[in-house]
């Protein structure tokens, strides 16, 4: 590869003829460093035909001085000393190539971050700049002529998790114009939200919102939608991915049923016989089912676990009989697609915390502690209880208490705020207290209500005489302590504003479960080769500037897997993640990272120690020749094999041996 | 036209590279009808002072073995190369150090401690002196460095010939070019550049995702004689080590240990080779990490065998206290030398 | 020894009583060079006595990177990567780690004091890390005193196993 660069390389007048630009950055770098001392310093350097000063070196100004420079034959290799080359390493890049050679013949010291911001003395500092930029001119005389790379970008997005963020991914980029595979594992998409009752702050029916959506990407002629299915294998790269998709049987032929749900009707079950997942087992459903009524697409599903036709092979099969369109078919099995994909965007949200784990509150062991995810489904017409609040021996509570932050902002659990909790807390209260009249006890650390009209809504709240109580719930308990308590549960609790401990008896504890990961992130982080963070959420690229852009390049996040977030989050994150699918797309190719591995193969062994280390499989042995060969497309440039490879046949564009050696010296040798 | 004139040296070795040249065989006999031998103590009996009657760059070539670490064996191979068009380091000692290299990892001190005082066989506790009185008159005995040193890190050296010893094939091959007069680019080492897995027959058995649970060492194994000796866990240096003896070692059943140096690209056998081994430790948690890496008892040992010397730290560290060599007091070589 | 190296001169800031260690640091670009340039936006001070070259991943770091900075002048080397989990290329930290790991065992019986090569984990947002670290090791350094390496220089060495020049593309056109 190299060699075959260098030949079409323009001739570049003999050896390095090196230009350093020291850029000022206003004060950020003159005030500590003596730039001018260091511009001195750099025209006694080795190769150095050019040293210059700037007050802003990424300015057009400042830019031009390079390009004129390399245009007029002055230099043929150049060195900025300024900020990051994680800030501005492609705008001098760019002003290379347009100075009229390859981007690559640049290095950047980096005299900003790395120095004038972390070093207390000028002179320190002064020295400090000076050992930064001998090394990026000892470095730079050794670039190699390098042209950029691109790759062609299939048009096609596949779109992983078909909640809210996935629905509204997949309809932004089906609406512009490309196909998108939605690939849901459940039965059905809507995700968490179509467990929901009503939406904070607005309070307007999430089914009425989310079931157009739903609707529409079924009817998108530019969506394929594959249901109780799931990514099992991904290979390439950006812009050209291969994806495997399983298709688990319903047994039930998606073309055939019409959702009229006769069959469920028939089923020899009279009542549900299993607990419905979908409504967290608060009801039974029956082994042919359907999760809710708008269920997306309206295709029953057949539980194998629980139907006795398959447990045992004797049934009247009246299911099959009342199905006018003949749709069932016992005898489906796995299938499974391949598609080809240019982007990726996941959307595979979260689950919620199980309170099982804060055994002090009781869940699971007092019925009546409930978690919010269980009220919102309580609370639901659809629901088990058609929307009457009533507890499980069907009574209707009196006071409720609402624990806030359970599982989050908890050291024990997870540190961080799930963001969402306040404020549907606050909208629990309000619709507990509309539907029971009940008085309700929220128990909260701090409120916390930063988006569009959702302070004013924390005020509403307050004022229709919800208790507020702040301070963290030590634990919930039966054990009475007076007469008054007898027969209900009693909060223990601190109020920190009144500085005491109160017990408050209530019918009914609503624990607000904060997020987490689903619990098989790292199969899909590996999967898709992406990384988590600490509590498992994926990482974005860049938490202010890539924040739906993934480490690998053409996977894009969406929703809350990527960290707790509310629908309008997720759904602004949804429609940022498409227009940067979008983006790629219509670019209709992608640049790729210069900094590949490649092996010289004259002095490949056939060790195979490379092999195996590349953790892209961007590697393969050649058995008829006997060498290791790196997929230069496949290699993301981590140098891995480089650095193990026993003869130094591996070797990384712009960060070879000798560039890193010439790095090392220039650092401590200073000329 | 007058053969051209070479010359024979040993510096500190074991003598095995004197017999690579014997094992020359028949072969010797035609490299003696070729050339005309100025100097090869080992064998012939001239005199420094043949040497020194010689014109500067008379003598073609002079093959040097050893690693340097006396006076005496800097006296005369700068005498060498001063008289010689070309100098070889001939073998493992004079390019990379050596196994008489490992001697950097003690001070000089300690090891003349050691020889002339402690050792259990040492009678009287005498150390050598580089000035001695005797009735016949005053001796002088040559003055043991600091340190081992490869050739080139006291005299300019010209081609290498890698292997302890060098391997036959490539000894003829040399010797051969040199009498033709067409020898490569000053700086070559005369062996292919590229790593011994390329003419190891175990080569295809080597697994593409070799990862080690464990090493094992020669003796604990009855290793099979067909499958990859790395595979087997065993530390095998072939990866990391020139090729050009053919894998005489991995024939019989013993791990290459590296005696053919590195390949070109390579600045630290012992580093490189360390890194390919390092990256094939299965576990991933520092604990597992730790557990497979200790059973790689001599790590220095394993991977600097033959090139402390010429590794990038030289020797050990904090042996000299970082300043300039001098002796605290006079002390010679031991064995005396080459007669003068 | 005339041709042992001359040992270059220490930064301007050292004295004959205060003695200024020289570190070089080989930071990851994801996550440890991403936090230094955090610490460098969050403007934490630290010794100035580290010099960074960024690598993609600490899994490009070569043993042989280590023991040019200590040949060439530096007192101590430290490597920054990912965290475990973290590695933007998945298991470059792994192989940092297993390097390191087996490269101390050597230096130890080659007599360097384990404090002078250290390996830490240090995620893009612990700038506070960067600066601890930075700030520690140089002062741990300082304790143990200059790294004395008296090396026979490469001026006899030729191409064969000196480092051989780049080819540098165009160079000849």
């Amino acid at each position: 590869m190299a060699e075959e660069l260098t030949a079409r390389a323009p001739s570049l007048n003999g050896g390095p003829r090196i230009g350093v630009y020291v850029c000022h950055c206003g004060l950020n770098i003159a005030g500590t460093v003596d730039v001018q001392a260091v511009v001195e310093f750099a025209r006694t350097l080795p190769n150095v035909t050019v040293a210059r000063e700037y007050r802003f070196m990424c300015s057009d100004p400042g830019q031009e001085l390079i390009e004129q420079d390399l245009r007029e034959g002055l230099v043929n290799r150049v060195v900025v000393a300024s900020c990051s080359p994680l800030m501005h390493e492609a705008t001098f890049r760019r002003a290379t190539a347009e100075g009229g050679t390859s981007p690559y013949l640049f290095q950047m010291a980096s005299i900003r971050e790395l120095v004038s911001w972390v070093t207390a003395d000028p002179e320190d500092a002064t020295e400090k700049a000076k050992a930064h930029v001998a090394a990026a001119v000892r470095r730079v005389a050794l670039h190699e002529y390098l042209e950029p790379r691109e790759a062609p970008v299939h048009p096609d997005v596949l779109v992983v998790g078909g909640g809210i963020a996935g629905i509204h991914a997949a309809l932004t980029l089906a609406d512009a114009g490309k196909h998108v595979y939605l690939v849901e594992r459940e039965s059905t998409i809507g995700g968490h939200m179509a467990m929901f009752d009503k939406t904070f702050p607005t309070l307007d029916c999430a089914a009425c919102i989310l079931t157009p959506k739903m609707s529409a990407v079924r009817a998108h002629p530019n969506i394929t939608l594959w249901t109780y299915s799931d990514v099992v294998e991904v290979s390439g790269y950006t812009g050209d991915f291969t994806v495997r998709v399983r298709h688990r049987p319903r047994y039930v032929r998606e073309d055939l049923c019409t959702g009229c749900l006769a069959c469920i009707d028939a089923c020899v079950h009279k009542q549900g016989k299993v607990p419905d997942e979908f409504n967290l087992g608060l009801s039974k459903r029956k082994p042919v089912y359907i999760p809710f009524p708008q269920a997306t697409p309206p295709v029953v599903v057949v539980d194998p676990e629980s139907c006795i036709w398959f447990k045992t092979g004797k049934c009247p099969q009246t299911c099959v009989e009342a199905c006018e369109r003949d749709a069932f078919d016992f005898t489906q099995t796995e299938t499974f697609d391949e598609v080809k994909v240019g982007a990726i965007i996941l959307a595979t949200g979260f689950r919620t915390f199980d309170p099982r784990r804060i055994p002090e509150y009781g869940y699971g062991r007092y019925p009546n502690v409930y978690t919010s995810l269980e009220v919102e489904r309580l609370l639901n017409a659809a629901g088990p209880t058609a929307g009457e609040i009533v507890l499980r021996d069907g009574s209707r509570p009196t006071a409720i208490g609402i624990i806030h932050c359970v599982g989050s902002r908890d050291v024990r659990f997870h540190a961080y705020c799930s963001r969402v909790c306040c404020m549907y807390s606050l909208k629990l209260a309000h619709m507990l207290r509309e539907r029971t009249g009940a008085e309700i006890y929220n128990f909260y650390i701090d409120i916390r209500a930063p988006g569009k009209g959702y302070e004013e809504f924390y005020d509403k709240i307050l004022r229709e005489g919800v208790h507020l109580i702040r301070g963290r719930v030590a634990e919930v308990t039966d054990e009475a302590a007076t007469p008054e308590e007898e027969g209900h549960l009693v909060i223990r609790a601190e109020d920190t504003l009144l500085g005491m401990a109160r017990r408050i008896p209530v019918d009914m504890v609503v624990l607000a479960v904060g997020l987490e990961p689903q619990p098989d992130t790292e199969d899909v982080r590996r999967l898709f080769n992406i990384s988590c963070g600490g509590e498992g959420f994926f990482t974005e690229r860049h938490p202010k500037l890539a924040p739906v852009s993934t480490f690998t390049d053409g996977v894009f996040l969406a929703g809350a897997c990527q960290g707790p977030k509310d629908i309008p989050d997720t759904v602004a994150q949804a429609g940022a993640a498409a227009a940067e699918a979008l983006a790629m797309i219509d670019r209709g190719a992608v640049a790729l990272e210069a900094n590949t591995a490649h092996i010289d193969e004259e002095r490949c062994s056939g060790c195979k120690t490379c092999v195996g280390l590349c953790p892209f499989s961007a590697i393969t042995f050649d058995e008829e020749r006997q060498k290791a060969r790196v997929n230069e497309v496949v290699c993301k440039g981590c140098g891995i094999c480089v650095a193990a490879c026993p003869s130094g046949a591996a070797q990384q564009h712009l960060f070879t041996d000798e560039q890193i050696l010439a790095e090392i010296e220039g650092v401590l040798a200073y000329v | 036209m007058s053969k051209p004139k070479v010359a024979f040296y040993w510096c500190a070795s074991c003598g095995g590279c004197e017999e690579a040249v014997v094992d020359l065989a028949e072969q010797v006999l035609d490299v003696v009808g070729a050339v005309d031998i100025v100097f090869w103590p080992v064998a012939l009996d001239f005199k420094v002072a043949d040497v020194e009657a010689l014109a500067d760059g008379e003598i073609a070539a002079s093959f040097i073995n050893g690693a340097v670490r006396t006076s005496e064996q800097r006296e005369i191979v700068e005498l060498l190369r001063r008289k010689s068009k070309a100098v070889v380091a001939f073998g493992a000692c004079a390019w990379l150090g050596g196994i008489p290299g490992l001697a950097n990892l003690r001070t000089r001190e300690e090891i003349l401690a050691e020889v002339y005082r402690d050792l259990p066989s040492v009678a009287d506790g005498a150390m050598p002196r580089e000035e001695v009185e005797v009735p016949e008159g005053r001796l002088h005995l040559p003055r043991f460095d600091e340190d081992v040193r490869t050739l080139d890190q006291v005299i300019p050296v010209d081609y290498y010939l890698p292997g302890c010893p060098p391997p036959v094939a490539l000894i003829a091959q040399a010797v051969t070019a040199l009498v033709e007069g067409r020898l490569p680019e000053p700086g070559t080492v005369l062996a292919p550049d590229v790593a011994l897995c390329s003419e190891c027959p175990r080569r295809a058995t080597k697994p593409e995702d070799l990862k080690l649970e464990r090493f094992v060492r020669p003796q604990e194994i009855v290793a099979d004689p067909e499958t990859c000796l790395l595979a087997q866990g065993l530390l095998c240096l072939g990866p990391a080590t020139r090729a050009g003896c053919g894998a005489p070692c991995v024939a019989a059943n013993m791990p290459c240990t590296g005696c053919m140096g590195p390949t070109g690209r390579v600045r630290d056998q012992g580093a490189k080779a360390l890194s390919a081994i390092a990256s094939l430790i299965a576990p991933s948690d520092p604990e597992g990490v730790a557990k497979v890496a200790e059973q790689i008892l001599d790590p220095v040992g394993t991977f600097y065998r033959y090139s402390l010397p010429a590794s990038l730290l030289h020797r050990r560290v904090g042996t000299d206290g970082g300043r300039p060599a001098e002796p605290s007091e006079p002390v010679a070589a031991a064995g005396g030398g080459e007669p003068r | 020894m005339s041709e042992a190296r001359t040992i270059v001169e220490a930064p301007r800031a050292a004295t004959a009583d205060r003695f200024e260690p020289r570190i070089v640091a080989f930071f990851c670009t994801w996550c440890t060079y991403t936090a230094a340039d955090l610490a460098g936006i969050s403007r934490l001070r630290y010794a100035p006595n580290v010099r960074v070259i960024r690598l993609m991943c600490s899994g490009r770091l070569d043993p042989q990177f280590v023991l040019a900075a200590l040949r060439e002048g530096a007192d101590g080397v430290l490597i920054g990567g990912c965290h475990p989990g973290d590695c933007h290329y998945q298991e470059g930290n792994y192989n940092a780690l297993r390097r390191v790991e087996l490269l101390k065992r050597m230096l130890r019986d080659l007599g360097l004091e384990e404090e002078r090569v250290r390996l830490e984990w240090i995620s893009a947002s612990e700038a506070d890390r960067v600066q601890r670290v930075c700030n520690e090791m140089t002062e741990r350094i300082r304790e143990l005193g200059p790294l004395h390496l008296s090396v026979p220089g490469d001026g006899h060495r030729r191409a064969a196993v000196a480092r051989e020049p780049e080819p540098v593309g165009g160079e000849v056109g």
